[in-house]
């Protein structure tokens, strides 16, 4: 059971129940991109607004599971206002820590709730969906994101 | 067959050597029977004698083995053709119920409709018996349509149209647990000689199955999902159909003559089995149905229809749980939702408690669609589950309660 507790921690609880940032975004230069993982069905759009090499505010909508709903809460909360290489690096250092439960130097901060998804393989999908999505509609990439 | 039949719970528990075992140091309890079934002792030693005594190569060699290995495979044959009432050479082996369903698509269908004609399915197929039949719909021009459901999982009322060709529906949902009329559809269909397909995957390992009575031209299953090995099923087909069909796929074993020029084809069941057949899968296969003719299936039939309820109540008292399927004739399946817990997460909590149920969407996205929900848990019971299964997934449930409140 504590394993768990490892992987359903508070923070993640809390964010699945309500999460942040669930919104259209609606202002005229916003991108989106469709994120779907085709072996549970969960479904994400995540919303940017980019202000040149800045991500000025970042949102999403759509429905899943725990661990997809609170990833992609945690992570709009963790990115609004870095850069695209500051971005990237996080990205890195998360699906990093949830494929492998290996730490890189770069603090991830509230990110790491997440770290317990790497014991569940079939569940780290849920956790990395969000972050291929929003790869996708920063690059402006118009076919839908998966975690195939 | 004179034997006595008989079931007895505990007893046959005891032939299935991984019920035994634990997960995260927990007793196995398996409720993942409509994903696949777990196998007898007497399959795995079925097997294990083939490749250890018998192994060769069928219908082709003049030495001992094989002639050992073809007296196995044919043997398996002709008793899996009787178990379902049918002739020997009306067996034929596939892969499962998938191929069986593509063959009949493309070897019978296919060079049948065309455009304005209709192949009628129902809402709550299996991926497997949707998308064979809209590949026959693109390269025909034929189209497809899909019975309704009710809201409690059945079969809306329906009609033939003046050109409905070919009807496929599903014998036991295995995302709803709907048993459904088969026979009598089959009966309606026959009067306006439209010739019918039966997906009896998840009918098999629930009850005795006889083509004859339900009347239909085609019966496709899945050896897996019968206590069998995987990647071996069959179809039972109608000899007068299947004399007329052309073959599926070409190769080895499927031919009378092949000169550079032409080929003559084998008479069925030969004419549908092209290139070496999985051997060992079919004497596993027909070891898994000399277990089953040996059980008692009606009695077994009880202790599942027992085990359905039973289940069925306990989940439901949990607060914020919805069943979806809830036909009034069943087979041993419980499909539901959870206010606030997504089916993953049931998963995997249940999963850390030692018990195997399956969440997502069943691949029958359609079934899906028609009730609204993203996934479902699904727990499938077999023969072997008892009471006490039911009580672990409950106990588990209000677990996930807990933690999702």
């Amino acid at each position: 059971m504590s394993d768990l507790r490892e992987l359903y921690q508070e923070v993640i609880l809390d964010h699945n129940k309500s999460p942040r940032n669930c919104r259209v975004l609606d202002e005229p230069d916003a991108r989106h991109a469709e994120g779907y993982n085709p072996l549970c069905g969960d479904r994400l759009t995540v919303y940017v607004g980019t202000d040149g090499d800045v991500l000025r505010d970042v949102s999403f909508t759509g429905e899943g599971c725990a661990i997809s709903q609170a990833s992609a809460s945690l992570m709009t909360e963790a990115l609004k206002g870095l850069t695209r290489a500051e971005i990237e690096k996080l990205k890195d250092a998360f699906i990093k820590l949830v494929t492998t439960g290996e730490t890189t130097n770069v603090d991830l901060g509230k990110l790491r709730v997440l770290g317990g998804v790497h014991d569940f393989p079939m569940r780290v999908k849920c956790a990395t969906l969000a972050w291929h999505t929003l790869n996708a509609a920063l690059n402006n990439d118009r076919n839908t994101a998966t975690t195939e | 067959m004179t034997q006595t039949r008989t079931f007895d719970p505990t007893q046959v528990r005891a032939d299935f050597p991984i019920l035994a075992t634990n997960v995260w140091c927990k007793p196995l309890v398996y409720l993942d029977n409509a994903a696949t079934a777990q196998k007898p002792e007497a399959v795995l030693q079925a097997i294990d004698r083939y490749y250890r005594e018998q192994n060769s190569n069928v219908h082709r060699g003049v030495h001992f083995l094989s002639a050992q290995a073809t007296r196995e495979y044919e043997g398996a044959r002709e008793r899996i053709a009787a178990y379902f009432g049918a002739e020997r050479d009306e067996m034929i082996f596939t892969s499962g119920a998938t191929a069986s369903i593509n063959l009949v698509a493309q070897a019978f269908v296919r060079p049948r409709v065309g455009p304005g004609d209709e192949i009628l399915i129902t809402g709550m197929e299996h991926h497997s018996n949707i998308v064979p039949w809209q590949l026959v719909c693109e390269q025909t021009g034929a189209s497809l349509r899909a019975i309704g459901l009710t809201d409690s999982g059945e079969l809306e009322e329906f009609t033939f149209a003046a050109n409905t060709k070919f009807v496929a529906l599903v014998h036991t949902s295995n995302a709803l647990g709907t048993v459904n009329p088969v026979a009598s559809i089959c009966a309606r269909a026959r009067e306006r000689g439209i010739p019918t397909l039966i997906d009896g995957a998840q009918a098999v390992p629930h009850g005795r199955v006889d083509v004859r009575e339900l009347g239909c031209d085609f019966f496709a299953f899945s050896g897996h999902k019968a206590f069998g090995p995987t990647g071996i099923g069959g179809l039972v087909g109608r000899s007068t159909v299947l004399k007329d069909m052309g073959p599926w796929q070409g190769g080895g074993e499927m031919i009378r003559l092949v000169t550079l020029e032409k080929s003559e084809y084998a008479a069925p069941p030969a004419r549908f089995e092209a290139g070496t057949p999985n051997i060992a899968g079919a004497v596993g296969l027909g070891a898994a149905i000399d277990y089953l003719d040996a059980l008692d299936l009606d009695a077994a039939a009880a202790h599942e229809r027992d085990l359905l309820a039973y289940a069925t109540d306990a989940v439901k008292a949990i607060e914020g749980v919805r069943v979806i399927g809830e036909a009034a004739h069943k087979a041993g399946v419980l499909s539901f939702v959870m206010e606030g817990a997504h089916p993953h997460d049931i998963g995997t909590i249940l999963d850390q408690e030692g018990v195997a149920i399956r969440t997502g969407h069943h691949c029958a996205q359609p079934v899906m669609a028609r009730y609204r929900v993203p996934a479902t848990a699904r727990a499938s019971f077999a023969f072997y589950n008892t009471r006490e299964d039911a009580d672990a997934l409950a106990a588990g449930l209000h677990r996930v309660r807990e933690l999702f409140n």
